[in-house]
């Protein structure tokens, strides 16, 4: 995704990265979708703002909960809607599904952590090839409990590599809340192996870009890993109906939702220009993923390139 | 003579020398102490900026070499024991092997693992397994052994320049000492490697008449294998064969099934614990290559931790005396 500091342009990537999921969480209460699914929204405001920060070519590492990182990148929403689908024409041809995304730069898995290290050695070898990129690797508060991540919080620092650490604390692992899941302090954990980080509790999109690219110049001039905290709130379930939060303190983070704190700010008839647009590509997209031929099994090549 | 370990630390050389995406890393590598086993000994000196320390992190290594792979370059990981590589089984098997397919083959994963394997040391329970049974059978990950015969620094090279996807390279301890067998007709041994990219190895006692008896085999147990090769023919005039696979997996039973074609007998060596193992594979597809009127057997540890001591290490590791006996017993 190229660079944006359009207000309008942020808050249609936000827009699209809510209706889509909405759409999907829609998709699979209608049997439409198979499988499982981890929705973002109500975090939208953390991908938009990070990766409108970044150049084409930077690197971003994502995790189970990724289709707003997936479309904040840029990544297309049809090859989304179509691998959602087990579509053949997904942008990884349905075999990854929800949590296992790649397009161009992007990269997902649905293993909490395992992607941490990966990031750092992509970061290794965007170093070292010179190419100037950064790695931008997002995690929730829960992978904060993989032990890999604390390896590779230690390679990123001690080789001064350029990457930056977005957490999304949003306050839950699965179901879990953050009192029965993390001891001690969450900057800290940062802190511990000398990479800076900043913590705010934000939902603004703006603001999460005011403190999004100076961490990104910063990593990219080679000042080393650096991490942004971001204190948010998932309003849907960890996954499709598991939720056991009450409903009242869902509802209580509902003055922050990204959304219309951004949209205050916007002209109300470009706002539902922008409404109508996104409507209309979500619309465009799951009707196509569901006209389009489902993945043929015939398309099961083999894991390796050659099996000799 | 050149060693199996002169033969795999040249191979590395030769690997920087000639492709600049190269990066070794691993734990201890670098001069002077060059690696707990000195495979990648001299090499941090020739190639300071390519040659990589770590922190005792193996996961995290692997890890890195994946992220590494994805980007362009072609990383080396070393694991200093091959019983530590399961700190790093979830890189293995749910990143390194998964990535290229799941996404629709759209990246390559050109990493290799290198790690020792193997007891006989006395390095006791967690210093001495042969682990790679674990690891065996997850699509997307090759798994190749190192061998005393043919050229074990052309294999690994082979494993760091020429193949795309994650190769998991096995290293027993014993064999870093050995000398290399070249491939052909020598004093005591024919040996005969096939045209594939990871060559399996036929060997037979020089001048032999046909074998009745297919040993298979892999690393330094196929040594063990070699030596019974030769008390078979010397002390009991029965001839074998050893068909050696320097790749585990994927699993190919083609040359079995040309070698079980004349001898309708199968002995399989490994030293990796019994059950559930290398050896239960290789009957299995024996038996289907082959059809009915397959007698098989196996030789590998006992499903037992590998104890310190040396004289209980010995009674659970495999041994040359019981390959002949287990041999001679099929024959019966």
């Amino acid at each position: 995704m190229n660079p944006c500091d359009d207000p309008l342009e942020l808050y249609r990537r936000m827009l699209l990265i809510r209706t889509f999921e909405e759409r999907v969480l829609e998709s699979f209460a209608r049997g439409l979708v198979f499988g499982t699914t981890h929705a973002a929204i109500g975090q939208e405001a953390d991908p938009v703002g990070v990766l409108s920060c970044t150049r084409a070519g930077d690197v971003v590492v994502s995790n189970h909960r990724g289709h707003g990182h997936f479309l904040a990148y840029g990544g297309p929403v049809d090859g989304l809607a179509a691998e959602m689908m087990g579509r053949a024409s997904g942008v990884c041809r349905g075999r990854g599904g929800s949590q296992h995304l790649h397009w161009r730069d992007f990269y997902a898995s649905g293993i909490l952590g395992g992607t941490i290290p990966l990031a750092v050695g992509m970061a290794l070898a965007e170093r070292e090839r010179r190419t100037g990129h950064v790695v931008v690797a997002f995690l929730g508060d829960g992978t904060l409990g993989e032990g890999v991540v604390y390896e590779s919080l230690n390679l990123s620092s001690l080789w001064k590599l350029p990457i930056v650490l977005v957490v999304e604390n949003n306050r839950y692992a699965q179901t879990t809340p953050i009192e029965q899941h993390m001891a001690g302090s969450l900057p800290a954990r940062f802190a511990a192996f000398g990479i800076p980080a900043i913590e705010r509790d934000t939902t603004d999109v703006l603001e999460v870009r005011r403190l999004a690219q100076p961490l990104i110049d910063a990593a990219r001039s080679g000042a080393g890993p650096q991490a942004l905290i971001l204190h948010t709130y998932r309003f849907s379930a960890h996954s499709k109906g598991d939720d056991t939060r009450d409903p009242a303190e869902v509802e209580s983070y509902r003055r922050a939702d990204p959304l219309p704190v951004h949209a205050a700010r916007l002209a109300a008839p470009d706002v539902e220009r922008v409404e109508r647009e996104v409507q209309a590509a979500v619309d465009q997209a799951f009707r196509a993923a569901e006209t389009a031929a489902p993945a043929d099994p015939r398309s099961l090549t083999p894991a390796l390139g050659s099996e000799r | 003579m050149t060693t199996v370990l002169e033969s795999l630390n040249q191979a590395l050389r030769s690997c920087l020398a000639d492709s600049a995406d190269v990066r070794l890393l691993g734990e201890d590598i670098l001069d002077p102490y060059g690696g707990a086993f000195k495979v990648t000994r001299g090499l941090s000196s020739e190639f300071p900026d390519r040659v990589i320390t770590t922190p005792v992190s193996e996961a995290g290594i692997v890890g890195v070499g994946v992220g590494m792979a994805l980007r362009g370059l072609r990383p080396v990981v070393e694991i200093m024991f091959g019983d530590f590589v399961l700190l790093a089984a979830d890189q293995l098997v749910n990143h390194a092997a998964k990535l290229r397919w799941m996404t629709g083959d759209e990246v390559r994963v050109p990493l290799v693992v290198r790690t020792p394997m193997g007891g006989g040391r006395g390095y006791g329970p967690t210093h001495s397994q042969s682990l790679e049974k674990h690891l065996l059978g997850a699509p997307g990950l090759r798994s190749v052994a190192a061998t005393a015969l043919g050229d074990a620094g052309m294999l690994l090279r082979t494993s760091v320049l020429a193949d795309d996807d994650p190769v998991l390279f096995i290293e027993h301890k014993l064999l870093y000492g050995l000398a290399l067998l070249p491939a052909g007709v020598g004093a005591d041994f024919e040996v005969q490697a096939s045209e594939d990219r990871y060559p399996v190895y036929r060997v037979r006692v020089a001048g032999a008449p046909g074998p009745s008896v297919t040993l298979a085999s892999y690393g330094y147990p196929a040594e063990q294998a070699r030596l019974a090769l030769k008390a078979l023919a010397y002390e009991h005039e029965v001839f074998a064969e050893i068909v050696v696979y320097t790749q585990l997996s994927p699993f190919d039973a083609r040359p079995l099934r040309e070698s079980l074609g004349q001898t309708h007998r199968l002995l399989t060596v490994e030293e990796g614990t019994r059950t559930l193992g290398w050896g239960a594979e290789v009957v299995a597809s024996g038996l289907e290559a082959h059809g009915p009127g397959l007698r098989a057997a196996r030789i590998a540890s006992l499903d037992l931790p590998i104890p310190a001591a040396r004289t209980l290490e010995a009674a659970v590791l495999p041994g040359v005396e019981s390959i002949v006996a287990s041999a001679l017993a099929l024959l019966r």
